[in-house]
């Protein structure tokens, strides 16, 4: 049946309407988490530090002594102001918190993405244009072991190697602590404060520590990546209308690259898109090996002090990431590919 | 001449059910029929998954000493942090305890587990899949919401989340962390689970089926099931490989089994991170390469499985034919 | 003949895939002519090794494929190509017309992008104007406004798509045109329309067309020759009106007892199954099916004779006379075929 193709505005205003009950059901989800656990989260925190009275206070002040309905209803306001409290253990306002290492987070994610997504589409067109000859088995061969190989102790082998025997890379840290006191850091990306700031030697530093991380954890994404391309250009190669192109006399050159290649990487961008979620989780174990300084490190060490009021605010934020990235990744998606739009 | 004509040839694709024997041979039959190249990959596979499971299974028998054990039979102590030698192949680590022995011992940790969390998934996402898939309907709106929610979360939260609040109420240990790591699984299940079923219901033998009367029960169990049930080894595979690692990650981060109930890897190079700085190699390269070679093994038998299985992917392999010169005939 | 050389000439044509239980013969043996500005219709059950002949003759075969014999397009032999002959070949000199339309197009380029790419693949000094307008000319005459040019394929229905795919084929201006199943996945009155512009073909075009079919009705309709095929062979062929009125071959005259009409009162059928095309029956490979099946039937291949001017048939029931051997043509007995061996 033959159907008018949308305005890309119509579309995008449709998912977003679609794409509110999933962020309610995560932030639900979230909600519920986080009260299953015995007792309340001051208690837990704070226990043994307070006595009872200071305890009820710090609770009446939170609000969790009133019904469990109010306090979701009270959380989903707070999210919706974008106000997450303050974390029990040591009082920092979450907003900014999240803030500030979530742009750890993100330039460690962004640049691995990058990596992930070169690696992934260049060897996986490769081995799926050339299917069953060696430069494909290698290629296939080399995105299994590789995402086999976890990130921890790809991490392992990187620190032992370039830190330790070759002394070329640092093991830890975004940056050297001088530069980590010098440089003015108003967006909290260091790469761009430095450009901002045309400090050079800070940029190389910043980059030499990035370096390691980033690419364990591109490397390891890009191994799925490989898997992804490859059968998408298989099952593209095989479309009816490839044949007819080359029925038209057109080269096998424009057919491969204009035709297949494009064709196969449009499913393509959307399901790497969707596995930002899954370098999210990646970067928890990252920033761990590492010691970067991000939100995957600062979720678990509340998590090990019981403060739950933070765990819960990293927890939302990152649910809003996903929901948002996922929307945009369909945005992208519809603008490519005519088809989608309805 | 009183003859048939001969009937329609079957559909590619979902096929109308067999006796119970057959549906068997028909599983096997592509893995026996596979020639070149998925069949080294499908062997390479098999061969070490085999080799881990026999290690997991014998493992007191294999391992030199026990995975917590820090000292000899006559009560001496092992060496600290010792570099590999002809009394510990692999070293020892900074308790004294022997790294070939953990790794072997880890392996049995790891299967168990993972064996268990696969288990659990399998049986909440499958029937949930072919329930959801066959009535639609709001109950499966609602489902298919929930599920993909539970899918689009980095796994590794959930998980950690869900490990961390277990073990507050039943402890940290085999059993908390399979749930954890059977719970991230069991969308994937359910979605593989409920597309076939969607594809499938729309078969013409399901429709015929429903026209004679057939109850919907007997139409899942004998018609859809067994279609489906097609794909979910080679997922059962490639989640399994995954699993493994997800064991790791927790166990690393600290969600894991407990040291004391288990030898488990992650946990392991967990503490080798520290003595990378010192150059100490051994503590965390055995344990990691046994995670590598496990998963890639598991991964390999996946993607084996599914090379032969998948008629999209399977390649009809034309052999090259040499056409006889002959006379002119026409 | 030497007035009017044909378009395309396939000498013995043989196409045979190489398979575990050994190579099937999907064409074998075949040769025919077309004349320009000729409709000649090829038709045949499913799985005779029509689809491999037209994509034999340009060359468009999965890597496992042999052939031998000879296609003479323009005094070269299309077999014998280099690829990039080949390339420059398929298009403006020979075009090929799919069966299934709705996944012939590429659903990510405009329809202006399809026609853009093949006419600057063949015609490099060709200018976006020159292609603007030939390509809504040749799209005119298929019904298709200028409008909508730049729209997507799937917007399209499947009719429409494959009048698309005939405009994409005709707007290089071939010689001989290749119709594959053309109107097969198409319903009726679509499929009028296609087999109006085909016939059109002949008057604008003087294009020679192979229109390769099942339905009979079709090649009544729009044929001016006609080739039946069997078992990878051509069992009979000549001009559409003596063919259908006066069958040679038992197959050509038990496939036109087989149409249903307003007249039918009883299903009739050619009862047995396709043959094998790894191990075809001895001798004459329609014997098994045969209702007029004689001794000399599977002992020896059947010669090619010419019944009457313009016509040739493969079936001993037309002799040669001299190279039947005594007792030849009684009739040949065999058992019922069973349910059983169909299957």
């Amino acid at each position: 049946m033959p159907k008018q193709t949308t305005s890309l505005r119509t579309y995008a205003l449709t998912r977003l309407a679609l794409a509110v009950p999933m962020f309610l059901l995560l932030l639900t989800l979230v909600f519920l988490l986080m009260r299953v656990a015995p007792g309340d989260p001051i208690s837990a925190a704070l226990g043994g530090r307070l006595s009872q009275e200071e305890l009820q206070i710090r609770r009446e002040a939170a609000g969790y002594d009133r019904p469990l309905i109010v306090q979701y209803f009270e959380y989903l306001g707070d999210v919706a102001t974008g106000d997450f409290g303050t974390t029990i253990s040591d009082n920092r306002p979450v907003t900014g918190m999240i803030v500030q290492n979530g742009a750890a987070t993100l330039e460690l994610t962004m640049v691995a993405m990058l990596i992930a997504v070169l690696v992934g589409i260049g060897i996986g067109l490769v081995a799926g244009r050339y299917r069953d000859t060696p430069v494909d088995v290698v290629g296939r061969l080399f995105g299994i072991v590789i995402y086999a190989a976890p990130i921890f102790f790809l991490g392992f082998l990187a620190q032992l190697v370039f830190g330790k025997w070759l002394g070329w890379l640092p093991t830890s840290g975004r940056a050297s602590p001088v530069v980590t006191f010098e440089l003015n850091t108003p967006t909290n990306l260091f790469i761009v404060d430095a450009l901002i700031a045309g400090d050079w030697a800070a940029l190389s530093d910043i980059l030499k520590h990035l370096v390691m991380p980033a690419t364990t954890l591109g490397l390891v994404t890009g191994g799925i990546f490989i898997r992804l391309v490859r059968v998408n250009v298989l099952q593209t190669l095989q479309g009816d209308y490839i044949e007819a192109a080359r029925a038209r006399g057109l080269s096998e050159r424009s057919v491969v690259f204009r035709h297949a290649f494009k064709n196969a990487l449009v499913p393509v961008i959307t399901v790497m898109g969707l596995q930002f979620a899954l370098l999210l989780s990646g970067a928890v174990l990252t920033e761990q090996t590492f010691n970067w300084p991000g939100l995957g490190s600062e979720l678990i060490r509340y998590l090990d002090n019981r403060d739950y009021i933070a765990v819960q605010g990293i927890i939302t934020f990152f649910a809003l990431v996903v929901v948002g990235m996922s929307l945009l990744i369909d945005f992208v998606n519809a603008w490519v590919d005519p088809r989608v739009r309805y | 001449m009183k003859t048939q004509r001969r009937g329609p040839q079957p559909a590619a694709g979902p096929t109308p059910p067999v006796r119970r024997a057959g549906l068997f041979g028909r599983m096997i039959a592509p893995v026996r029929e596979a020639s070149g190249l998925p069949k080294w990959i499908l062997w390479a596979g098999i061969v070490i998954t085999v080799i881990f499971v026999v290690l997991a299974v014998f493992a007191p028998l294999i391992a030199p000493f026990d995975f917590d054990q820090y000292r000899s039979v006559d009560g001496a102590r092992f060496a600290k942090q010792a570099a590999p030698s002809s009394e510990h192949p692999f070293g020892t680590n900074v308790q004294s305890t022997d790294v070939l022995s953990r790794v072997i011992y880890g392996s049995r940790t790891a299967l168990i587990v993972v064996l268990i969390a696969v288990a659990f998934a399998m049986m909440i996402g499958v029937p949930l899949g072919l329930i959801s898939g066959y009535r639609g309907g709001r109950m499966d709106r609602v489902l298919l919401l929930i599920m993909d929610t539970l899918f689009a979360f980095p796994y590794l939260l959930l998980a950690i989340v869900i490990a961390f609040l277990l073990s507050e109420s039943i402890g940290r240990g085999v059993m908390s962390a399979a749930i954890s790591i059977s719970v991230i699984y069991i969308p994937q299940y359910y979605r593989v689970v409920r597309n076939h079923v969607l594809s499938v219901r729309e078969e013409p033998f399901v429709e015929a089926a429903r026209a004679i009367g057939a109850k919907p029960r007997t139409i899942v169990r004998r018609y859809v099931f067994s279609n489906v049930v097609q794909s979910v080894p080679v997922i059962a595979t490639l989640n399994a490989a995954d699993a493994i690692l997800t064991l790791a990650a927790l166990g690393f981060l600290g969600y894991g089994i407990q040291p004391t109930e288990a030898a488990e890897w992650g946990y392991d190079i967990q503490r080798a991170i520290a003595d990378a700085g010192a150059g100490i190699w051994w503590t965390g390269l055995f344990p990691g390469l046994a995670i590598v070679l496990l998963v890639t093994g598991l991964t390999l038998l996946g993607e084996g499985l599914n090379d032969v299985i998948n008629p999209v992917l399977r390649r009809r392999r034309l052999k090259r034919v040499e056409i006889p010169v002959s006379e002119k005939t026409t | 003949m030497s007035l009017n050389p044909p378009a395309l000439s396939v000498s013995d044509l043989r196409v045979w895939y190489g398979t575990t239980r050994g190579p099937v013969r999907a064409v074998d043996g075949v040769s025919l002519d077309i004349k320009p500005g000729e409709t000649l219709g090829l038709v045949g059950e499913s799985g005779c090794g029509k689809s491999t002949l037209g994509r034999g003759i340009i060359g468009l075969l999965p890597d496992g494929a042999a052939t031998a014999g000879e296609v003479l397009f323009e005094d070269e032999d299309v077999l014998r190509m280099s690829r990039r002959e080949l390339r420059r070949l398929r298009g403006p000199g020979i075009g090929l017309i799919f069966q299934e339309p709705m996944t012939r197009l590429n659903p990510l380029m405009r329809i202006e992008d399809h026609f853009a790419e093949t006419l600057k693949t063949h015609e490099k000094e060709i200018d976006d104007d020159e292609v603007r307008k030939r390509s809504l000319e040749v799209l005119a005459g298929m019904g298709i406004p200028p409008t909508r040019f730049r729209q997507y394929p799937h917007e399209f229905s499947g009719g429409m798509r494959q009048r698309i795919m005939i405009a994409l084929a005709l707007v290089l201006r071939p010689k001989v045109v290749i119709a594959d199943e053309p109107t097969t996945a198409l319903d009726v009155i679509v499929e009028a329309q296609i087999l109006g512009i085909l016939a059109d073909l002949k008057r604008n075009f003087d294009a020679a067309l192979l229109l390769i079919t099942h339905n009979l009705g079709i090649v009544a309709e729009a044929c001016d020759r006609v080739a039946v095929m069997y078992a990878g062979r051509i069992v009979e062929e000549g001009r559409v009106p003596e063919v259908f009125g006066d069958p040679a071959h038992p197959y050509t005259r038990e496939l036109l007892r087989s149409i249903i009409s307003l007249g039918t009162t009883g299903l009739h059928y050619i009862p047995g199954a396709p043959p094998d095309l790894i191990e075809p029956p001895t001798g004459c490979r329609f014997h098994p099916r045969c209702p007029d099946a004689m001794r000399v039937c599977p002992e020896r291949f059947p010669v090619q004779v010419s019944p009457a001017p313009g016509r040739r048939v493969e079936c001993w029931l037309h002799g040669p006379e001299e190279l039947i051997p005594g007792g030849g043509k009684a009739p040949l007995e065999r058992e019922e075929i069973a349910i059983a061996d169909e299957a």
